[in-house]
């Protein structure tokens, strides 16, 4: 009997157990004798400038190891530029670095940090500086900035330009016979991760090790070896458990180099974590925004043209701003699109990515419009998509590696039960409940990594497995399914293998953000351990020993750990062990496909959402929802359904909860607790139904993996958004949208 | 007015023996094993047990009471151990996720919850457990209306929750 391949298995997660027991280690969690505790200070004022820090009374507390600041801190070796860390480069999350001088540049800017034996010491003494302020008006909502807007030439650390357009589009409004026009607005959201950021660094002479929560431990690395200075060979950053990210430790803000600043200053192992508050303000954020759209369509429904515009807040050093315009540009054939940013200086720290950054919000106005359309049109909402459908991307004009997109509206439409549905608003009651239902395209663009991605793969003369590399798992379940793809790449039972992860003295592979992980980690993975099973061919074919010997390499099949050529066959383990060899080992890399390849890769998808609104009360409740993607391989179908669960569930907390918001004159966040920024809580949580359309793309990777993290959420606040119209007949173009919209 | 009101603030609990601001000894049962540690009184048993016991598995989510992710039990019942002085449990039974399993037997919690995929990061994941396990000990996992009621001061980021629910179902059920 063999074994079936494991690609595909709805394997249970390989890391449950330590999950479950409380045995798994995340980075504030390490025991290292002699550790002391590091409690971050932030600006209470937004705009201005320190005037004086009293540190006396919290350095004379018991047990306070040091009180650094401004006036103290030794300066950065050198500030990075701002480059999204799947560059695999130093990925800072902003071009600036704290208490290299006076100037306060936004609310929460870290001012300080206290060192203590103990934590309780530390906080207490963080509590007793005495710092003033010289303060100036600051400029933090859009109201306030609207006036001051620029057109910014790129964005996105430079990797977007800040204008796309195609066709004409003032000739394709022209044409239309249909126009909707709409603008949105969109309230700053935070990650929120369970687990907060934390840093523990020790230093070992002018080494240093850094225990810390990242996508990317090779982005950590990068990172703080450029601030300090510190060759890359002397920072090891290990990240083995890590509670979550969602793009809040994807780039690699200033904490952890300051963790290794504390370390070397006070000469003990330092742990660095941010508070709960402080994570709403050290860590980036999805910007408050405005987006207006402009649609113009045929009176059969196709667009000839596509205006897209957002204005959004940014920091005093970066031109960012999340890619809103990117998936609302490409996923319809319109000839006709401009699409614009623009931002006004602000103060507040550079926003960052947050799951589906740019696609959530551009498809949410993008998908609310399309349902208006259709319903000014009469045309049926999933018929107005189909008619708009392209095979390739409308801006190079490549054809999509892989689409899906069909199969998605007709497998998710019939999971739903849309058809049949009476388009009309306002028209299903149940008791004193409006009911409605919603749709809505999603897409996600597949973004490989910029430099090639390796793995390692070794075989123990015991028949156990090793593969490993760098990356670690933040939830995704990236352990569990790299066991999958070593397993079956080594022709091995995947009991046998073991996936070691989240360290940098392991093979590289870039931060795993933008949904790339399960494709370019996938990519190395199968390449090392397809590498080491040639190996082990090509050895045992010239082992005289071997039954394999003289066999044509190509002739031979691997199931169990057995070497199989027609009849006669060897296995891994005799091998190694007639050779006296205790194991053996191979090396795999896997390079992106070249930029200039003739195909366009995106992932598709289609949302269905049914809500019942109570009109009284201005009450939502979400109480389905159907999500159908087009994933490419899908390496482990229980894992990339809770992915996609969790991705929708996103979205709706993006459409009714997640919201915060600044105090225009004293330009703080108002509610940086989770007591106040909602998140949707087990009650909000409908069950939620996912379909998997397996497409096969041999462009994309060598698996045809396009990933699962963050389409899940794109297109799903539409789709609720779109059935709270059809429950109430309104149209809300504010997010989230909140009781008081719907009285 | 419910039946069992408080009483009246006027009136004077047990008074304590005075002791700290400094460290003083504290000894806690915690999962059936005595720990003495020298804390200060403004410890949080959360702290206490992550940072003095080594015992990592309750999570800091907030430190305010509000994700869930520290629940530990204290004499058998849900506490959030971060808005619990760790001073306060002596001479009562902590319970944490590492003593929740008979050795190497997991909980049926805790089986179900890998068997129905019910967390992703699993920073959240010991709180939902102890949660769980508690409102099932305590019938509170009648539908799902109760469970979801019952579990929702345990956020959970990655949004396990159907999962969470099918975890509880499949216990209750004995599935
Ligand atoms: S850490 Fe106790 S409730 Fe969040
Ligand atoms: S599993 Fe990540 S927060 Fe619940």
């Amino acid at each position: 009997m063999t074994t079936a391949p494991a690609i595909g298995q709805p394997l249970d997660r390989v890391d449950g157990r330590p999950k479950v027991t409380g045995t798994a280690r995340y980075s504030a969690e390490i025991p290292i004798p002699g550790t002391a505790y590091a409690c971050l200070v932030g600006s209470r004022v937004a705009s201005g400038r320190i005037t004086g820090i009293d540190a006396s009374s919290a350095q004379a507390e018991e047990g306070v190891l040091a009180v650094l600041t401004h006036q103290n801190l030794p300066r950065i070796a050198e500030q990075p530029p701002l480059v999204p860390s799947l560059a695999g480069t130093a990925a800072p999350g902003q071009t600036f670095f704290p208490m290299q001088d006076d100037i306060v540049h936004y609310a929460g800017q870290h001012i300080a940090i206290v060192v203590a034996d103990t934590w309780e010491r530390a906080q207490h003494a963080a509590s007793l500086l005495r710092v003033s302020y010289e303060e100036t008006p600051p400029v933090t909502t859009l109201e306030q900035g609207r006036d001051q807007a620029y057109e910014p030439e790129r964005i996105f650390g430079g990797w977007l330009p800040g204008r796309v357009e195609r066709g004409n589009i003032d000739a394709g409004l022209a044409e239309a016979d249909a126009r909707v026009e709409a603008t949105f607005t969109y309230a700053a959201n935070n990650h929120n991760p369970i687990e907060p950021s934390c840093t523990t660094a020790e230093w070992d002479g002018d080494e240093l090790v850094l225990y810390d929560s990242t996508q990317g431990v090779n982005a950590t690395q990068l990172t703080v070896a450029r601030l300090l200075g510190t060759p890359l060979s002397k920072i090891r950053v290990i990240g083995h458990y890590v509670g979550g990210s969602f793009g809040s430790k994807a780039m690699i803000h200033d904490h952890a180099a300051l963790a290794a600043m504390a370390a070397r200053e006070v000469g003990r192992p330092v742990k660095l974590a941010l508070s709960r508050e402080q994570m709403f303000t050290s860590v980036g954020h999805r910007e408050e925004q405005e987006q207006e759209i402009v649609l113009g369509a045929t009176r059969d429904g196709r667009l000839t043209g596509i205006r897209h515009h957002k204005l959004s807040p940014t920091s005093h050093f970066d031109d960012w701003a999340e890619p809103s315009i990117g998936v609302a540009s490409e996923i319809y054939a319109c000839p006709n699109y401009q699409g614009v940013y623009r931002l006004f200086r602000a103060n507040t720290m550079t926003p960052t990515f947050m799951r589906a950054p740019g696609e959530a919000s551009g498809m949410l106005a993008l998908e609310c419009a399309m349902d208006e359309l259709a319903q000014e049109l009469g045309v049926e909402p999933i018929e107005l998509r189909l008619r708009n459908y392209t095979d390739a991307s409308p801006s190079s004009g490549h054809p999509w590696s892989s689409s899906g997109l069909r199969e998605c509206y007709r497998r998710g439409a019939a999971r739903f039960g849309w058809e049949g549905r009476d388009p009309r608003p306002g028209m299903r009651r149940e008791g004193n409940w409006l009911i409605g239902t919603g749709m809505a395209s999603a897409g996600y663009p597949v973004a490989p990594p910029a430099n090639p991605q390796r793995a390692r793969a070794r075989l123990y003369a015991d028949g156990t497995a090793l593969v490993q590399a760098a990356t670690p798992d933040f939830g995704t379940g990236v352990a569990t399914v790299m066991t999958q793809v070593a397993a079956d790449g080594l022709g091995m039972p995947v009991d046998r293998c073991r996936f070691e992860n989240g360290d940098t003295d392991l093979p590289n592979i870039a931060a795993a953000v933008g949904s790339a992980g399960a494709g370019m980690i996938s990519a190395a993975v199968h390449s090392a351990a397809t590498a080491l099973r040639n190996q082990l061919i090509a050895r045992a074919v010239a082992d005289a020993n071997s039954p394999l010997h003289g066999a044509n390499p190509v002739d031979v099949v691997v199931r169990d750990g057995v070497m199989t050529a027609g009849t006669a066959s060897d296995s891994y383990v005799d091998l190694l062990q007639r050779n006296v060899q205790p194991d053996a080992e191979a090396s795999g890399a896997w390079s992106p496909p070249a930029g200039d390849a003739p195909y366009a890769m995106m992932t598709f998808g289609a949302q269905f959402a049914e809500v019942a609104v109570d009109p009284e009360f201005g009450l939502v409740r979400v109480r389905r929802m159907t999500g159908a993607f087009a994933p490419g391989r899908v390496l482990n179908p229980k894992l990339a359904r809770s992915q996609l669960m969790g991705g929708m569930l996103w979205g709706l907390g993006q459409a009714l909860l997640e919201a915060n918001y600044t105090h225009p004159r004293t330009g703080r966040w108002a509610n940086a607790s989770l007591g106040e920024y909602l998140v949707a809580v087990n009650a909000d949580a409908p069950d939620v139904d996912v379909e998997l359309v397996e497409v096969e793309d041999d462009i994309v990777n060598p698996l045809g993996v396009k990933g699962v993290g963050e389409v899940g959420q794109v297109g799903a606040a539409a789709a609720i958004a779109n059935a709270v119209w059809h429950a109430t007949g309104r149209r809300v173009r504010k997010m989230p949208i909140t009781i008081e919209d719907l009285l | 007015m419910s039946a069992q009101s408080p009483a009246p603030l006027t009136e004077r609990g047990q008074v304590l023996e005075e002791r700290g601001p400094g460290p003083v000894a504290v000894t806690l049962s915690v999962n059936g094993v005595e720990r003495s540690l020298e804390i200060e009184p403004r410890v949080s048993l959360l702290d206490a047990l992550r940072e003095h016991l080594d015992l990592t598995g309750a999570k800091k989510g907030c430190d305010q009471g509000t994700c869930g992710a520290c629940t530990v039990w204290v004499d058998g019942h849900r506490v959030l151990s971060c808005l619990t002085l760790a001073m306060t449990c002596e001479g009562r039974e902590v319970t944490t996720i590492e003593g929740l399993a008979e050795g190497d037997e997991l909980h049926a919690v805790q089986q179900a919850f890998i068997a129905e995929d019910a967390f992703q990061c699993g920073y959240c994941t010991p709180g939902q457990i102890m949660s769980a396990a508690a409102l099932l000990k305590e019938g509170h996992a009648g539908d799902d209306a109760e469970i979801k009621e019952w579990m929702s001061g345990n956020i959970c980021r990655c949004a396990a929750y159907p999962h969470i629910r099918a975890a509880i179902r499949a216990v209750r059920d004995g599935a």
